[in-house]
């Protein structure tokens, strides 16, 4: 396994009381694997690949649970360390392709920077490496876009360039949150064909923090669905798309307009979940997704549900409590 | 009431109040300042303007606790018999006065400049924010000088004494508006291109009421941190113009006119006579600034 | 009655975007026009939901803010109800056409109370006078939202952004507005809030009897709520039929290449055409048709001359390779 979560518990303590931001997730991402995270805001999926890259922001922290790279913890490291794994042996791709780079430099610059800094290579090779990663994310006349600078990129090729940073030192694990969110739907796509394409090829494994289901089924190979700082239900995409059991992603799933399902037919309701995930400061005891659930039982008021089986994926909901106690 | 208190005691802004003990400090000593000066008439030992009460015979009386002081003047007296340290309150009062009327003038006009700047935009704008550029390009002191200067050629020798004090307040006023100004356009035109402000314009409301109803509790904040700190600077500005000898009469001394006063007796050996004056300036100027830095990190969300 | 509630003819606009004049002196750069939106005419029918969609900076939300006069057209009349927008009478059609934004983190004033807010255009339009009678009438729109009275009472900050969008809602519907013009209303939302906005959308134009012009990117959305749907293109409207037309049977080569982008959730493996390119800078668009350098279909004629509009009785489409049957 690439990456593994163990029990990770991250807490931001205010003066009014500890916010626990992800509750006790458990998950783990082959090599060339790409593991869709998606859930609302709020619930902890960014927070979850912020703690993974070493950058939770003060005063958040990991209060439980493991971090392994390659087996290899990286939760308890200190400082100077997690920084040299970041971009060598981590790549991140954030929403806004601007922050991540850095005006005042060409994209060239900022290449063989990140090449010079993590791989033992001559300023020559690794120009040649940076004109090849250029190439290998689709930027037309890359001999000539090399020297440009990030204003003199469209969106969707400012992604790419983010996307060839990324990849810049052959990671093993690359963090995208939210790649595509602040591009065109026509670029969406591209982009998101891009980032599988590469995962296959360079046996990268993914780590896909999206709202959007749309980008999960183009590109994951598993998905997790969060809610409220916990996994809901995790499993192949296919299996949690198309057959739903946690009545949180049956909802989610229903409550998604479906191209050409409805179009000019009036007054066609959309299936909707009543009310709104919880604050952090105000997580219902038991099943967290209780208030909401239309399915809800006594035992969802008191205990916490932990991931069972059922089928192909884990649920984390007492409905599906016989199914894994059946044998199979 | 209690509810709103007590919302306003758990408010971050109390929060970030009461942990931090130089702010409590300051403003403990703001306080104190400003309410001796404003109860002076009640708490000063003697009426120091009231020249019966005036005995010239204890003139150059040093501070209490050194050999040849006077239990009555705790900080002794000047060359006339006024006791410094009623001097320093009545004076406190004059400089707070000052200080406080000039930066409320400041900050009207410039909100008001910098609001219509911000949110007509086009040649008004561009007028209004080129006549700050070029008032910005020369020191405040030089403009409240300047203004100070055309007033009294203007005005008759005997309204002098009597419009000293109007005039100090126009000129360190008019010296001051363009930060509001910038400041207030700069948050103007973020505020009027959000959606609420076009929700009001699609009702129809009239721009005035959307700059003074939508626009202006908005952009209010950076203003009070402005303020507050403009309140020390304008303090000090009265207190140079009255050392040069162009603001307030000796007759209603503030605390630059009292440094002044005193600084002619500083090399005879009454140093008390300045130096009291001169550290109460600076303790009034210093806690309000550092109230001054503490709004403005507070209200801050980045730093917070 | 009119069936057409508003009709937009041949509607333009363009905005300065040139330098600052002492920068254009000294440096000698010319003026500079963006034509944010550029002949686009279509109308909507009273009770009708028309969806404008496109991608970022095709002029819809431009589309959206000359309708309800934010900003002026430079070319073309908009009709409201037989007025024209821009004449001054149009004083009176205020109250009438009412905005829902897409940030409802920046459409309420946050220094307001959630009842000052729904109150404002009953105030201004001079709705109501009493107070109890102006109390009463936010109670029943805040319920009529899915919010209670007493929420009146709280700030926006106290609210997620789903809450807040339906106090948007209220406020638009306080000035008993006919038609309601959405920018992205649910783009800022999460899905599962974003499927009760839309209902209750629905719920309301059924009650109110309600018209809407329906702007968004989302053309999942759009296929929900939409009875008819315009596609926009750098500023021009190149496609404008019924929304079971749109989806089954697109025309123009750009809706085509829109609809092939949407992911597929049922995940059913139907191949796919990869979309090549982007849009281009909208200070210096294409010459003749503004699509074909995207386009598969372009041919010399694409490239020299605009395309016209083909009307027909349900649809409207700007494309050479349609008029000359070529797809």
């Amino acid at each position: 396994m690439t990456l593994e979560l163990e029990s990770l518990r991250i807490e931001f303590p205010t003066r009014r009381g500890t916010l626990v931001a992800v509750d006790g997730v458990s998950l783990s991402i082959a090599p060339g694997e790409v593991l869709g995270v998606v859930g609302e805001s709020g619930a902890g999926k960014s927070i979850t690949g912020m703690a993974v890259i070493g950058l939770l922001e003060p005063p958040g922290r990991i209060a439980a649970g493991r971090v392994l790279l390659e087996g290899e913890r990286i939760d308890n490291l200190p400082h100077e360390r997690m920084r040299r794994i970041r971009g060598r042996r981590i790549g991140a791709i954030f929403q806004d392709p601007l922050t991540s780079l850095n005006p005042l430099f060409t994209v060239g610059d900022q290449l063989v920077e990140t090449i010079l800094t993590h791989l033992e290579l001559t300023p020559a090779e690794a120009r040649t490496r940076a004109l090849a990663l250029l190439k290998e994310v689709g930027i037309p006349a890359p001999e000539s876009r090399i020297d440009h600078y990030p204003h003199q990129f469209s969106g969707g090729m400012r992604q790419r360039v983010v996307i060839a940073l990324a990849l810049a030192a052959e990671p093993r694990l690359v963090i995208a949150d939210e790649p595509t969110t602040a591009l065109d739907v026509s670029i969406q796509a591209q982009i998101i064909a891009l980032l599988k394409r590469l995962a296959r090829e360079h046996g990268t494994a993914v780590m896909l923090i999206t709202h959007d289901m749309g980008v999960i089924a183009e590109t994951a190979d598993r998905v997790a669905v969060m809610y409220a700082g916990r996994i809901a239900e995790i499993g192949p995409v296919r299996e949690v798309l198309r057959a739903p059991r946690h009545p949180y992603t049956v909802g989610l799933m229903g409550s998604i307009p479906k191209v050409g399902a409805g179009a000019g037919k009036r007054h066609a309701r959309l299936a909707q979940i009543e009310g709104a995930m919880p604050r952090l400061t105000a997580i219902p005891p038991g099943c967290a997704f209780n208030p909401r659930c239309p399915k809800r039982f006594e035992r969802c008021l008191a205990e916490r549900p932990e991931l069972v089986r059922s089928g192909a994926n884990e649920v984390a909901c007492w409905l599906y409590e016989r199914d894994a106690a059946q044998p199979r | 009431m209690s509810a709103w208190l007590r919302r306003a005691w758990d408010s971050d802004l109390a929060h970030s109040f009461r942990r931090s003990p130089v702010t409590v400090a300051a403003a403990l000593l703001t306080l104190l300042c400003v309410g001796s000066a404003v109860l002076a008439p009640v708490l000063a030992p003697q009426n120091p303007f009231d020249s019966a009460t005036l005995n010239l015979s204890d003139g150059f009386t040093p501070p209490a606790w050194t050999g040849n002081g006077k239990a009555a003047y705790f900080l002794g007296t000047d060359d006339q018999g006024r006791d410094v340290l009623s001097t320093i309150m009545y004076g406190s009062r004059i400089s707070l006065g000052v200080g406080l009327a000039s930066v409320a003038l400041a900050a009207t006009l410039g909100v008001s400049l910098g609001l219509v700047a911000g949110y007509a935009g086009g040649r008004l704008d561009a007028f209004i924010m080129r006549v700050a550029d070029i008032q910005l390009s020369f020191p405040a002191i030089l403009i409240a000088l300047l203004i100070d200067g055309v007033a009294r050629v203007a005005m008759p020798t005997e309204l002098h004494d009597r419009i000293a004090i109007p005039v100090l307040i126009l000129a360190i006023g008019f010296a001051g508006w363009v930060q509001y100004a910038r400041t207030v356009r700069g948050s103007t035109l973020v505020e009027r291109g959000k959606e609420y402000v076009q929700a009001a314009r699609v009702i129809g409301r009239h721009p005035l009421a959307i700059m003074l109803r939508h626009v202006l509790p908005n952009v209010m904040g950076p203003v009070l941190v402005i303020a507050t700190i403009h309140v020390a600077t304008a303090i000090i500005t009265e207190a140079t113009l009255s050392f040069l000898g162009v603001g307030v009469p000796p007759t209603q001394p503030s605390l630059g006119t009292l440094i002044r006063v005193g600084n002619d007796f500083l090399n005879s050996g009454e140093w008390w006579i300045t130096v009291f004056p001169g550290a109460a300036l600076i303790v009034l100027v210093l806690s309000v600034n550092l109230l001054g830095d503490w709004l403005r990190d507070a209200l801050n969300p980045k730093l917070r | 009655m009119n069936a057409t509630l508003l009709s937009l003819d041949n509607v333009g606009r363009d905005f300065d975007v040139s330098r600052p004049w002492l920068n254009r002196v000294l440096e000698g750069a010319p003026r500079q026009l963006l034509r944010a939106v550029d002949g686009v005419s279509f109308e909507v029918r009273r009770g009708e939901t028309l969806a404008l969609v496109g991608e970022s900076g095709c002029g819809k939300s431009t589309v959206a803010r000359l309708i309800v006069g934010l900003y002026a057209p430079s070319r073309g009349r908009v009709e409201f109800d037989g007025v024209d927008t821009a004449s001054p009478e149009a004083a009176r059609l205020r109250g009438r056409m009412q905005m829902i934004f897409q940030d409802p983190y920046a459409s309420l004033n946050p220094r307001w109370r959630v009842r000052d807010i729904v109150a404002e255009p009953i105030r201004v339009l001079g709705l109501l006078n009493r107070k109890d009678e102006i109390d009463r009438r936010v109670a029943e729109l805040l319920r009529q939202v899915g919010l209670t009275a007493e929420d009146g009472e709280k700030y926006p900050h106290e609210f997620s952004g789903g809450q807040r969008q339906r106090i948007s809602i209220a406020r638009a519907l306080s000035g008993n507005p006919e038609f309601l013009v959405c920018d992205e209303p649910t783009s800022a939302l999460d899905v599962s809030v974003q499927a009760q906005i839309l209902n209750l959308m629905t719920d309301l134009q059924e009650r109110l009897g309600l018209t809407y012009l329906f702007i968004s990117h989302n053309l999942a959305v759009v296929s929900h709520i939409a009875d008819r749907v315009g596609v926009m293109y750098l500023g021009r409207l190149v496609e404008l039929a019924r929304a079971e037309a749109i989806f089954a049977r697109p025309l123009h080569p750009y809706t085509r290449m829109l609809l092939d982008a949407i992911p597929d959730l049922e995940m059913s493996g139907k191949p796919r055409t990869p979309v090549a390119g982007e849009v281009p800078n909208p200070l210096d668009p294409p010459s003749g048709c503004a699509f074909h350098p995207r386009c598969p279909h372009a041919n010399d004629r694409c490239r020299t001359e605009r395309p016209k509009p083909i009307r027909r009785a349900q649809s409207v489409v700007e494309c050479h390779a349609v008029e000359e049957q070529r797809i």
